[in-house]
């Protein structure tokens, strides 16, 4: 999961968040508020999509890795450089992370894309065919 | 702990307080988004996290030592038949009062990969001087 540098100050702010995520965005799937990143997931016929916010990351420091039905996301966000100063606010979070969650499916691993478009990356991960619904032809004699 | 910089809340009061559109129709929610805000001797420096915002849907307002920064969200997909539901997909709101004294007119934006670059770079009588000292 993200660290965030110890600031005394936000923690208030966090705990503010953590609650809003517990009641307030958190959707049908209980999560622990240790999950980064949150993650929508749905789908149609063909393709389940995954999507999830992360600014201030690029595909080059993603690793997207599909295994049958596990889809695992990594990566690693290094905090803005200054010397001296002063830290106002830190309410962004910094590190890495991985994170893998089960998917209802296998999916085939050869056919996923990623689109990573202002910090937003979406998952496209086409069902395997065995898990794919089937018309079957009934013919007449 | 410097009172430089205070967040405003009178717009947002709550993160997932659902407001009205600007045309009246839609329902969508609006988020507070996380900011870093780092001070130097030349300039403020905030970073915030907007995904999902492109810069033409960016809007940022200093007026009366008062920053607001709204991000419109444009790509908002059917939210029926979610497997995993967990965070909600809105707009983004906040505002700051700036307690030091900013050249309003060099205050430039930099929007990449959805983190909100913002740099103030302060007035000239704020920043700090060094007095020469003259010898007689």
């Amino acid at each position: 999961m993200l660290a965030t540098r110890w600031e005394p100050w936000s923690e208030l702010n966090r705990l503010s968040r953590e609650m809003d995520r517990l009641f307030g965005r958190s959707g049908s799937v209980a999560t622990g508020v240790s999950t980064f990143p949150a993650m929508n997931v749905w789908g149609d016929n063909d393709n389940l999509y995954a999507e999830a916010e992360l600014p201030g990351f690029s595909l080059d420091d993603l690793e997207i890795y599909v295994i049958a039905n596990q889809l695992t996301l990594k990566g690693e966000r290094r905090p803005p450089e200054h010397d001296g100063g002063t830290w106002h606010r830190q309410e962004r979070g910094y590190g890495k992370f991985s994170r893998t969650i089960e998917l209802p499916g296998d999916i085939d691993a050869e056919r996923v894309s990623a689109e990573f478009k202002n910090g937003v990356l979406r998952v496209t991960l086409p069902k395997s065919e065995a898990v794919k619904p089937r018309r079957i032809d009934v013919k007449a004699n | 702990m410097s009172t430089t910089m205070t967040t405003t809340n009178q717009n947002v009061s709550h993160d997932t307080e659902r407001s009205k559109d600007t045309n009246g129709t839609a329902q969508r929610a609006t988020y507070q988004p996380r900011f870093d805000i780092w001070e130097g001797d030349d300039e403020l420096v905030l970073y915030g996290d907007l995904p999902g915002v492109d810069s033409d849907n960016l809007d940022v307002n200093f007026e009366n030592r008062q920053l607001t920064i709204h991000g419109q969200v444009s790509h908002c997909h059917d939210e029926e038949g979610y497997l995993f539901s967990e965070y909600g997909v809105g707009d983004f709101q906040r505002t700051f009062t700036i307690g030091e004294a900013i050249n309003g007119e060099a205050i430039s934006a930099e929007l990449h990969n959805g983190v909100l670059t913002l740099r103030l770079p302060k007035s000239e009588h704020a920043k700090p001087r060094r007095i020469e000292v003259q010898v007689r």
